[in-house]
């Protein structure tokens, strides 16, 4: 009588599939998410007014404020399903690596974000008169990259604030702070990649995110055994 | 405490709120690290090799550690993934005959009773029998159908040479399936109060 250890990808698959059939079966959060970020978009374009070179500007910056703001909503949800009737106790006694569930975590965030950008990105494109569909060569490595480190740096600060009671203040605390330089770079590229801009133009800005990407996933796969010992 | 639960033994652990039965059921199943001292399941120690000894441990907790928006049968595939035994439909169905869900296998876990989560938290363990069976005051909750499901899986359990670990209150209850009770006061072991009725019936007292 033995119990039997699944294999890690097996295991992060798992994860991954859970968390995105909890949101499919729920759909509320995508749906608040995707207003939430639709009001965004909204009204930043009222702030910037009716002036077409101004909204072409600020596109690439608020185009990336949604995109964090929805994700943030995303990690809160993705531990407080976890945390719902004690399931993170139950997920940790499962035999194998504990880093998948981080992994896994970081796949089902990415489906979750992946989805509101399918979204976001066309109404940007239409509010703000972006050419998201003449750009979309340059446009989605710079989505993709960015996405990935803001989930993967993400889903390790939401890990971590899990277990405190004030875990919606301290995650914005402590995540926007590190995700500083990633978020420069992925408005820099994409403004690059929208509008034009001769003097970013000759920076790497998909190396750039391919880069804070390895870190951010690095440092989590090294840290999150700790993370969530109790 | 020096505590030994043999192969095909099963122990309650009794004592008043605070005594530490839960905490040692949670260093048992290396949720918590011990801050002194250590202990082995199945030969790994439990803290240089948590790994391996949670591959031989079954926790029932307080809270069944389900997902709210999945249905039973998503619950228990999920599990079965996790174990390494993938999603076999007969698997699962057997287990949700077993813990008698059948009928509500595709319904949201939100929508089930106490008692049904219990069964179902249950039957999670079922996918894959462990060989140290952790259970936290596994009486409460469950009715009348859940008891005998828990007590056919304790003796199947200690039967089949693994060991069963039991915290409970309920001693008239415990004391149908288990070989022998061991007495926690702050952590350590004691010797039986002269009254066991009185320590034993203060939940249900203060639940009144």
């Amino acid at each position: 009588m033995s119990r039997r250890r699944a294999g890690e990808i097996t295991r992060i698959l798992a994860v991954a599939r859970k968390d995105v059939l909890v949101e499919a079966r729920s759909r509320a959060n995508f749906a608040a998410v995707v207003a939430f970020s639709a009001l965004v978009l909204v009204l930043f374009g009222f702030a910037l007014g009716p002036d077409e070179a101004a909204l072409t500007q600020a596109a690439a910056g608020v185009l990336w404020i949604t995109v964090i703001f929805s994700s943030v909503l995303a990690f809160q949800r993705a531990y407080l399903l976890e945390l719902e009737d004690g399931a993170l106790d139950a997920l940790l006694l499962y035999a194998g690596d504990r880093r998948s569930i981080f992994f896994g975590k970081v796949l089902g965030g990415l489906a979750f974000v992946f989805a509101v950008e399918i979204v976001v990105v066309p109404m940007a494109g239409v509010l703000y008169g972006l050419p998201v569909l003449s750009a979309l060569g340059r446009l989605l490595p710079l989505l993709a990259l960015g996405t990935v480190g803001i989930v993967a740096l993400g889903t390790f600060y939401a890990g971590m604030a899990s277990r405190v009671r004030a875990r919606e203040v301290l995650l914005p605390l402590l995540l926007f702070p590190m995700l500083a330089p990633l978020v420069i770079a992925a408005v820099k590229g994409t403004h690059v990649a929208l509008v034009g801009d001769p003097i970013a133009a000759g920076v790497n800005w998909v190396g750039l995110l391919a880069g804070f990407d390895a870190i951010f996933l690095a440092a989590a796969y090294l840290l999150f055994g700790a993370v969530v010992e109790d | 405490m020096d505590l030994e639960v043999a192969a095909g033994e099963s122990l309650a652990l009794a004592g008043a709120n605070g005594s530490g039965k839960t905490t040692l059921l949670r260093v048992a199943a290396t949720l918590l690290r011990p801050t002194r001292g250590g202990g082995e399941v199945c030969g790994h120690d439990l803290v240089a090799d948590a790994d391996g000894a949670r591959a031989h441990v079954g926790l029932l907790a307080h809270r069944s550690g389900l997902y709210e928006d999945l249905s039973p049968y998503q619950n228990l595939a999920f599990a079965s993934r996790m174990l390494g035994l993938g999603a076999e439909r007969r698997a699962i169905d057997a287990v949700l005959q077993r813990v008698a869900l059948a009928a509500a296998a595709h319904e949201r876990v939100r929508a089930l009773s106490s008692g049904m989560r219990r069964r179902l938290a249950l039957g999670r363990l079922l996918l894959a029998p462990p060989r140290l069976l952790l259970l936290d005051e596994p009486f409460a909750s469950f009715d009348a159908g859940g008891l005998d499901l828990l007590e056919s899986v304790v003796r199947e359990t200690t039967a089949a040479g693994g060991s069963v670990l039991v915290a409970t209150h309920d001693l008239a209850r415990a004391g149908r399936v288990v070989d022998r009770t061991v007495w926690l006061e702050r952590g350590r072991v004691v010797r039986p109060p002269a009254d066991r009725r009185a320590v034993a019936d203060v939940p249900r007292l203060v639940g009144r």
